[in-house]
């Protein structure tokens, strides 16, 4: 059981060797490779049960060059825990009702030992089982319903956590694998959240399709899975792509947007998402059928900005998103395999380093232990550094585009020898890697490709999704009834209005959602202001990064449940 | 281990009151045999004091009840909410019919045969009131019975088990309700008040708290194992002190009150509809006099 430290003041707190706060995969890596080494590890995960909070997309990596990867750690993960292995791996450029395939199979088959499709209730709630049994046989667990507000510190070092639920508790390492919008990163000065274009913003439905339509309409068998991406100009001028994976008796379909993007177009997550579902091209799966059984949103760190080089202080380490080791490696969204390889190395970095007199000990040997691993390269690569001085320039950017938009541009394209060189570029993890954040990548190139090449779809899509006041309708939440965990600071439109837009549960005209604008009539000069309900949040982050708030997750327990994930 | 405590809980079975369950006959009066039995909804608190105790200094719950044989089923309840660890039930046909002076009398008996022949008690354990006697008696009788101190209302506890002293904060109702802090020598008597909530503010007594509640799923599910049952003559009891005949008290009857039917119909307006307001102001326009 846990011993106690006292503090000067003769102030008794609970310690444990390690506490893990976040119970996602970068927690649960964390939390079983301490077990392993005999290290007493508490667990606090704010959610119900894990994975009540989280979202992906997902498809879960096995990296053949990871130092470590879910299996590794959890026996029988691909059995008990995932859904189904991706097998074909297609991308879809748009052009209207143009479309031109590409078969992505090589790129995703780079460096992957395997790739299953996960969805984060039921994967999660199985790792917090797997990780209980684990650590309750050294002496911790793992505790839901808690949610860690800060870091405890003494003479202004940090040597524990302060949780809604618990008294403070001390610790000899503290790991943050508490995601996007690590409240404990923020704490330690470590992460801000100001930039827009650091981040995306990811929209998922989920959507029942029973197992047999699966393997009819796909063509695949039960031990087969897809993995489609769509690009090009079904999304207007918004950077970014959709994707569509199939599981075992449901499909996740969703988009992944730069949130600067959505921003500057103000447009609205939940409309771009309708306009994936809505596209002819999806009509040959859902034959007008369509349910929807989870409406969700998450922010998404871009690592190649905000990965963090030194993600320590003093016996504080961030692992996963919480860090923004984040990689979007083109259409290829890897963040759960690196939580997890950052988690065990954090772990190991702090039984090697254990009785070394220096609290930062641990944190240095991780950081190394990241570089060395080759995975910081992954999250940052040095290549990308250079290209985004000539890529990323709205000038450099724009010319591009010029010239393929050009009729000479867009032969240069069309040219039935690109044709086979445009696929070779696709499938090279190096050009994609490569491929600058621009519209270029993401919107013209594709739409260049769809109109050229593609093929028109003449099937009609007749599926209505729902509206976003079912979408709030179907989800569950305990609401924090008198205790709203984002509080407005200014509520002038320049300061927050951008969250009347990008908030997924939110709309312009819609009075249901958390972000509503209103014009109001003062003295007789007009002034449009922002206001907020917490109720119908689904604890995205958006608006702590796009308009003034005192943003928090909610208490443990409280706020949004999901059920898929 | 230092400081593990030795609680018994009193709990009782009382008619399921709650709609559907609950079956009146056609003179109003409640039908036992057609309305099932669960546990006193007083007790849960009760219970949940118990279990507060257990986590935090470790130790031995055991549920007692006083009952016909169906109230086993209520220890069971007990022991799934509570992860308590064993269940004594006190039953036999002379104990029927007991008023709140017979039943204390048993208790008392059974809790000093447990003090003898399983464990000394340090702290006995009982809700406030039962949701079909409505007395509250049960609980001081007993205490008395037993010679122990006892602290009702008790709304929050903790306990020093090197000191072998109880603190608590107990409700003072008057014209202005207190809360008063009082100590007590182990053992004692508890009598958990309803507005009683358990708190865990450490990891460690919630770690406890889950890996009690894994114990006890598997208990629950093999109940009889861990039930036993005492009649009158293994508490020495003499027939003529207990039940029917050892009661001073008998309830005679059970007025129904009737509930007044209703002459009135009932205009429903749905209040967010902005014109909802309007409509009640036009509804009421008749009866308000004036104009
Ligand atoms: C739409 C979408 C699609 C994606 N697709 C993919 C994909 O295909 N493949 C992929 O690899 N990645 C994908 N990602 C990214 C991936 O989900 C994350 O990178 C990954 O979940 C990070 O893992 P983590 O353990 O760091 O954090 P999380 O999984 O977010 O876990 C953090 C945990 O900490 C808990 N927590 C947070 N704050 C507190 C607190 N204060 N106290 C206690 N507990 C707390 C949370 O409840 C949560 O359980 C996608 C993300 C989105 C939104
Ligand atoms: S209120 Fe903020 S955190 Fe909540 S869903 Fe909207 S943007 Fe996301």
């Amino acid at each position: 059981m846990a011993a106690s430290e006292s503090d000067q003041a003769g102030q008794e707190y609970e310690h444990y060797e390690a506490v893990v706060v976040g119970c996602g995969p970068g927690g649960a890596a964390a939390a079983a490779r301490f077990a392993d080494h005999g290290v007493e590890t508490l667990v606090l995960e704010r959610g119900t049960e894990a994975g009540s909070k989280n979202v992906s997309g997902g498809l879960i990596y096995a990296e053949d060059s990871a130092p470590y990867t879910i299996d590794d750690l959890f026996e029988n993960f691909r059995e008990e825990a995932s859904e189904r292995p991706v097998t074909d791996y297609k991308i879809h450029n748009i052009a209207g009702n143009k479309v031109k395939t590409y078969d992505l199979t090589d790129l995703h088959e780079h460096d992957t030992d395997w790739c299953d499709a996960v969805l984060r209730r039921p994967m999660d709630s199985w790792l917090e089982q797997r990780v209980h049994e684990k650590t309750s046989e050294t002496g911790g667990g793992v505790l839901t319903d808690v949610r860690v507000n800060g870091l405890l510190r003494e003479n202004g070092e940090i040597v524990g956590v302060t949780c809604d639920e618990l008294d403070p508790i001390t610790a000899d390492v503290i790991v943050a694998a508490d995601g996007v919008n690590s409240e404990l990163a923020r704490d330690a000065r470590l992460m801000d959240w100001d930039e827009p274009d650091e981040w995306f913003q990811g929209v998922k439905a989920t959507v029942e399709m029973d197992g047999e339509t699966i393997a009819d309409r796909f063509e695949i068998d039960d031990e087969e899975g897809v993995a489609h991406l769509f690009s090009g100009d079904l999304f207007d001028d918004v950077r970014g792509g959709g994707f569509l994976y199939t599981n075992e008796d449901s499909l996740s379909i969703g988009t992944v947007f730069h949130l600067d993007s959505l921003v500057a177009e103000q447009a609205e997550p939940h409309q771009l998402l309708d306009s994936l579902l809505t596209h002819p091209l999806l009509a040959q799966w859902f034959r007008g059928e369509y349910r929807e059984r989870e409406y969700a949103a998450k922010l998404v760190p871009d690592s190649k900005k905000v990965a963090h080089k030194e993600p320590y202080r003093d016996r504080l380490v961030l692992v996963g998103d919480a860090a923004g080791q984040m990689q979007a490696q083109g259409p290829i969204i890897k963040g759960m395999n690196h939580a997890v390889s950052a988690g065990a190395l954090a772990a190991d970095a702090f039984v090697v380093s254990r009785g070394n007199s220096d609290p930062e000990s641990a944190g240095r040997r991780y950081a190394k232990m990241l570089e060395r691993s080759g995975t910081m390269d992954k999250l940052r690569p040095r290549r990308y550094d250079v290209a985004r001085t000539v890529g990323e320039r709205d000038i450099v950017a724009n010319a591009v585009d010029r010239v393929l938009e050009s009729p000479i541009g867009s032969v240069a394209v069309g040219n039935p020898l690109s044709k086979r060189a445009m696929k070779r570029a696709y499938n090279s993890p190096f050009l994609v890697s490569m491929l600058p954040d621009t519209s270029t990548g993401y919107v013209t190139l594709p739409s260049i490709i769809g109109e050229e090449h593609g093929r028109t779809i003449h099937w009609e899509n007749e599926v209505e999704p729902p509206t976003l006041e079912e979408r709030i309708g179907d989800l569950t939440y305990d609401t924090d009834v008198g205790n709203p965990h984002i509080r407005l600071q200014d509520e002038s439109f320049e300061a927050s209005g951008d969250a009347v837009y990008a908030c997924p549960v939110s709309a312009e005209d819609f009075g249901g959602g958390c972000y509503r604008s209103e014009t109001v009539k003062t003295n007789g000069s007009e002034e449009t202001l922002v206001s907020l309900d917490t109720q119908p949040c689904v604890e995205c982050g958006t608006c702590a990064i796009v308009a003034d708030t005192e943003w928090e997750h909610p208490r443990g327990g409280k706020g949004v449940e999901y059920r898929e994930g | 281990m230092e400081g593990r405590m030795r609680s018994v809980v009193l709990t009782k079975g009382v008619p399921d009151f709650s709609e559907g369950a609950v079956s009146f006959n056609e003179e109003g009066h409640l039908e036992r045999g057609k309305t099932p039995t669960v546990m006193n909804p007083n007790d849960e608190v009760a219970l949940e004091a118990a279990l507060q105790t257990k986590v935090r200094h470790g130790g031995h719950v055991s549920g007692m009840s006083m009952g016909p044989p169906g109230y086993a089923s209520v220890l069971e309840e007990a022991m799934e909410s509570v992860y308590a660890d064993d269940s004594y039930l006190l039953s036999d046909r002379e104990l029927a019919a007991s008023d709140t002076w017979a039943t204390a009398i048993t208790l008392c008996s059974a809790l000093e045969k447990y003090q003898e022949t399983v464990a000394e008690i340090d702290l006995i354990f009982a809700g406030f009131k039962t949701a079909d006697g409505e007395t509250g008696q049960t609980g001081p009788q007993t205490a008395w019975a037993l010679e122990r101190p006892i602290v009702t209302h008790v709304l929050a506890l903790d306990i020093d088990p090197d000191e072998r002293v109880l603190r608590a904060k107990r409700l003072v109702e008057g014209d202005v309700d207190e809360i008063e802090t009082v100590e007590a020598p182990l053992p004692c008597m508890v009598i958990a008040d309803p507005e009683f909530s358990p708190t865990y503010r450490k990891a460690s007594h919630r770690l406890t708290h889950k890996r009690l509640r894994g114990e006890t799923e598997e208990r629950a599910a093999d109940h009889e194992a861990h039930l036993t049952t005492w009649n009158h003559e293994d508490l020495n009891l003499d027939p003529d002190y207990i039940g029917l005949d050892g009661s001073p008290t008998i309830v005679s009857s059970v007025d129904p009150i009737p509930k007044a039917p209703s002459e009135r119909e009932a205009t429903m307006i749905e209040p967010d509809d902005g014109e909802g307001m309007e409509r009640v102001l036009e509804e009421l326009q008749p009866y308000a006099g004036g104009d």
